[in-house]
């Protein structure tokens, strides 16, 4: 009702002033995969807000895992030439479609909103295909976090883990006194995950993207590696053996509900704890994963926006980019989702202590050349690299592999999918 | 003698039904368990065990599947997604079975040079990866404009059941004596005559067969149904897909197994009604080669 | 006068002509859709293609790169263990029940719609309840252990060397129903004097069963296999809803490793090549088959 009132407003302004490009109804169809708990919550968000601006939304969500479903829907609805409006999609991956020539130009919006003030330079990098803008950011998550329940290394007497060496230490005590040191999901995104926070803790953030960025074969297969596969050897003896195929929420329940000691998870782990109750500080304790402090593995959400030909669908699409990083919707958005938002500037008022954490390590690392992205969440390469390096991670945490021999076959497998 | 007789046959009979309820037992566990999980509370199936009976039975998952859940932003329950699948469903059963019997018809009754090609043609399809025809299909149903529509989405399901409906039909029509049809040739009855005369009043067991096989097929298709529709027209099983990856917090494992069930009771229903012509169908002469 | 035997001519010829137009759709939608579609797949497999289809020629190099990688043998032996056994598995459940099932048993009607219920569901359902039961910390290892066989285990779905077997027996219990109902078809398809004739020879039951009855339901085999291998072949939702495929990639199969380079991974050319190696495999081992039995059944 109030967004028919709202539309005849418009109309009616639109005859009036008579302007050659009015406010068109359109209608915009966004596909994604966000059907879990906050994050649905978090999309809900977003339709109101466009809905209230006088748009349909049509909703496209594709469950499944990291998206897997989503892409192939995605990719054939391109090819049958009727792509969505927006779509969920991030980091180089928005180079891989602009390559193929199918996303539109935002410049326009960004112009308008001023967008390469209030964007970091390292987010808008990402967003932007040949210097033009084709994606909106909806925040930015952390990656590198350790969830801890106090409670059980009380219990244990152990302490929190800083460094890789304090974690095996208090692992085996969690494990002494019957309890599961790592909750774990054994995904292959999981076992990245938890991998390039060791690599992180153990290389460091120079290293990491030697690795991770330059794909540089030396830095793959060297000491270091073998080392950081070591550490990931010693974390898969601290997980349960139930772990395979975990979805990680459930994982996270493990800590929430004192199972297990910690979990290495990205900020969206938070949602679960605040939907359980739970208090940060008292709860349960949000730190960055050993050896990591004042680094940060970031992983930015976006929706990269297609070419479409109708004109309300362009002006729906328009407004649709205006919204994401308008500071409302950035605001209720990431307090739904664990994450910070993309744009500088805003109040981090209502924000709990964990996303204060991190937003302020957003900001330093960025100085300090310690904010590197997200080997695990596709920001720091194609997802043919990517899936090469997850299928070795995966085969050395799931058998016997020594990690000489893990490290020797990532240099290779990665050469391959270059 | 007669008596060592009757006790080995009767040994026997105990085998033959131990074996029997065995096997069924074997079937039935996986039923059981969503059955039951189904009816449990939340913090009943956190407590008991796999086949524990609930403490109290509530139907609360079942409502909540049905009208209730969220599936992706939209908390509507599968309610919606029910009717897509069903208009979806029908017009391709219907629409594969009938080419089907014509083509075995064909195959069998006017075989021509090149009919028994067409026909290996045919099953070596079948095998074909359906992956492979995701990206092709969806430029043609795009340029014939039925992209993310029911339509659609029938036509493809129509394409990729041909194969096994036709196979259905030419083991069945194999067995009917070609006699039959040359005296109505003789007659003067022409092709469809001899078809909606003849062949199909005594096809109904076969039809039974092909309709089951292309219903369940259909219906439980996950693949084509995700990918080639869009928005509030996907099939059931997509639908089932976005709820049971819907969690908040706590995985609902009550209403994702309601769900579950809510969306296979079609083709129980079916197989409980007609499972007795299934067999009758297939005795009738689709195993005959 | 001419004319009308024109006519006549006209509709004779669209009377021969007409089973040829019947099933014409049909030849057009196999030629175009399945035929069509592989030979452009197969163009696909040597073209650079990643995210999206490309022309652009590239050789061999998709199939290098497939060949090097592990993933796929392991999805490529997993087939061969995963084929194999669920088609051997279901074939003998299959007849077994058959046979048992035919000996004029109370409630047959009852037993039979039992086995036969798995195959109406779709594994996006049985799934989840496959993977509880499965799962060592949920199901049917806890379920033993609290009936106190403390030393019971059963983890073999997050186990990587065995994984692949529990899609075995998930896949087994779907389709042997069906195969019993081939079966069972077949077995009352015969002829009873046949049997009746040896009895009155004085041969056992078992012994009718292995030399007179077995062999007569070859087509029954024929039509069995071929369904069970297009199912095995196929599988998908199987290995998708009960193991993703893991732990790690251990319980890979073709299917799903041609799906997850092609379309998660952006690798289409690689996934195009996987595709053309089991359609290779695929007529390697059914043509073969089709066509001697196709021979053989029109000869009798």
């Amino acid at each position: 009702m109030k967004t028919l009132r709202k539309l005849t407003q418009l109309t009616t302004l639109t005859c009036c002033l008579s302007l050659p490009v009015g406010a068109w109804a359109g209608e915009v169809e966004v596909l994604h995969w966000w059907t879990s708990g906050g994050e649905a919550k978090s999309v809900a968000v977003l339709k109101q807000l466009l809905e209230d601006a006088g748009h349909k939304w049509q909703d496209m969500a594709v469950a499944g895992g990291g998206g897997e479903s989503a892409m192939t829907v995605l990719k054939s609805r391109v090819v049958s030439g009727d792509p969505p409006t927006a779509a969920q999609i991030k980091g180089p991956t928005i180079q891989e479609w602009g390559d193929e020539g199918t996303l539109t130009n935002l410049n326009s919006v960004a112009k308008a909103g001023n967008w390469d003030q209030l964007l970091p330079k390292v987010v808008s990098d990402v967003m932007k295909y040949d210097g033009n803008y084709v994606a909106t950011p909806v925040n930015v998550h952390r990656v590198n976090w350790m969830w801890a329940n106090p409670a059980v290394f009380e219990k244990a007497g152990a302490k929190i883990p800083t460094t890789w060496e304090e974690f095996a230490v208090a692992a085996e005590k969690i494990q002494a006194a019957g309890m599961i040191p790592v909750a774990h999901g054994g995904q292959s995104w999981q076992d990245a995950t938890t991998f390039e926070s060791i690599v992180l803790g153990i290389g460091g953030a120079d290293f990491f993207n030697k690795a991770f960025v330059d794909l540089d074969s030396k830095t793959l297969n060297s000491p270091t590696m073998v080392k950081s596969f070591d550490m990931l050897r010693t974390v898969q003896k601290y997980t349960d053996k139930d772990s395979p195929g975990r979805d990680w929420n459930l994982a996270t329940a493990m800590v929430i509900k004192g199972e297990a000691g910690m979990q290495f998870m990205g900020d969206w782990a938070k949602g679960e704890f605040t939907a359980a109750g739970k208090k940060p500080g008292k709860d349960y304790v949000c730190l960055p994963a050993p050896g990591t402090a004042g680094a940060f593995t970031f992983n930015i959400d976006s929706f990269a926006m297609f070419e479409v030909r109708d004109r309300s669908a362009k002006q729906a699409q328009n407004d649709l980019a205006r919204i994401i990083m308008e500071p409302e919707f950035q605001e209720v958005f990431n307090l739904n989702k664990g994450s910070i938002p993309a744009r500088l500037g805003m109040s981090m008022a209502k924000f709990d202590s964990c996303a204060k954490d991190s937003s302020a390590e957003f900001v330093s690392s960025s100085k300090t050349g310690q904010l590197v992205p997200s080997m695990a969440h596709g920001m720091s390469t194609f997802s043919s690299v990517q899936g090469a390096i997850y299928d070795t991670v995966t085969a050395f945490f799931n058998s016997d592999m020594s990690s000489r021999d893990a490290a020797r076959k990532l240099a290779s497998a990665v050469q391959g999918a270059k | 003698m007669v008596e060592q007789n009757q006790q080995q046959s009767l040994l026997g009979r105990a085998f033959v039904y131990s074996a029997l309820v065995l096997g069924a037992v074997y079937f039935l566990i996986p039923l059981f368990v969503m059955l039951i999980t189904s009816v449990k509370t939340l913090d009943d199936i956190r407590t008991g065990s796999l086949i524990s009976w609930p403490d109290q039975i509530t139907f609360e998952a079942w409502s909540a599947a049905w009208t209730s859940a969220c599936i992706g932003v939209d908390c509507g329950g599968l309610k919606g997604y029910f009717w897509n699948s069903i208009s979806m469903v029908v017009p391709a059963v219907a629409i594969s079975t009938l080419i089907g019997a014509f083509n075995g018809y064909v195959l069998t009754k006017w075989r021509f040079r090149g009919s028994d090609i067409f026909f290996a043609m045919l099953l070596i399809g079948c095998f074909i990866p359906f992956q492979v025809v995701l990206l092709p299909m969806a430029r043609t149903l795009g340029f014939l404009g039925l992209a993310g529509t029911i339509p659609g989405l029938i036509l493809v399901h129509v394409i990729y059941g041909l194969a096994f409906t036709t196979l259905f039909f030419r083991n069945f029509y194999v067995s009917v004596p070609d006699e039959l049809v040359k005296a109505a040739r003789i007659d003067g009855a022409g092709f469809f005559t001899i078809f909606f005369r003849i062949l199909l009043p005594i096809s109904g067991p076969i039809i039974v067969v092909s309709v089951i096989w292309q219903f369940t097929q259909i219906w439980n298709d996950f693949l084509f149904g995700v990918v080639y529709s869009a928005g509030d027209k996907q099939p059931i099983t997509v639908a089932l897909n976005n709820l049971v990856n819907t969690s908040t917090g706590v995985k609902q494992y009550n209403v994702d197994m309601a769900a579950a069930i809510i969306a296979a009771l079609p083709t129980l229903l079916v197989y409980f009604v007609a499972g007795k012509y299934f067999v009758r169908g297939l005795t009738a002469g689709s195993v005959k080669g | 006068m001419s004319t009308s035997t024109d006519k006549r001519n006209w509709g004779d010829l669209v009377q021969a002509m007409l089973p040829k137009i019947v099933v014409a759709p049909t030849f057009v939608a196999t030629l175009i859709f399945i035929y069509g579609f592989i030979l452009w797949n197969a163009y696909l497999s040597f073209t650079k293609s990643r995210l999206l289809p490309r022309y652009d020629w590239a050789g061999t190099q998709q199939y290098e790169r497939l060949f090097a990688n592990e993933r796929w043998w392991v999805a490529a032996e997993n087939l061969v263990i995963f084929g194999g056994l669920f088609i051997i598995f279901c074939l003998i459940i299959g007849i077994f029940l058959a046979i048992l099932l035919d000996q004029r048993i109370r409630a047959e009607g009852a037993l039979r719609t039992i086995y036969l219920y798995p195959m109406a569901l779709s594994f996006i359902v049985t799934g989840t309840a496959w993977k509880w039961i499965l799962n060592p910390g949920l199901g049917l290892e806890r379920l033993m252990r609290e009936w106190g066989f403390e030393n019971f285990t059963f983890d073999w779905l997050v186990n990587s060397e065995m994984a692949i077997y529990t899609v075995v027996i998930a896949g087994v219990w779907q389709s042997s129903g069906f195969v019993m109902a081939l079966f069972l078809a077949g077995l009352r398809g015969i002829d009873d004097s046949i049997i009746k004739a040896a009895q009155v020879d004085g041969a056992s039951l078992p012994r009718i069963y292995r030399s007179i009855i077995i062999p007569s339901l070859r087509p029954v085999f024929f039509s069995a296999i071929i369904i069970l291998s297009h199912i095995a072949i196929k599988s998908f939702d199987l290995v998708m809803a009960l193991t993703g495929g893991g732990p790690g990639y251990a319980s890979d199969l073709p299917a799903t490793f041609m799906y997850s380079f092609a379309f998660t991974r952006g690798q289409l050319g690689i996934g195009a090549a996987s595709a053309m190696m089991m359609l290779c495999a695929v007529a390697a081992i059914i043509v073969p088959y089709l066509y001697s039995e196709l021979r053989s059944t029109r000869r009798g």
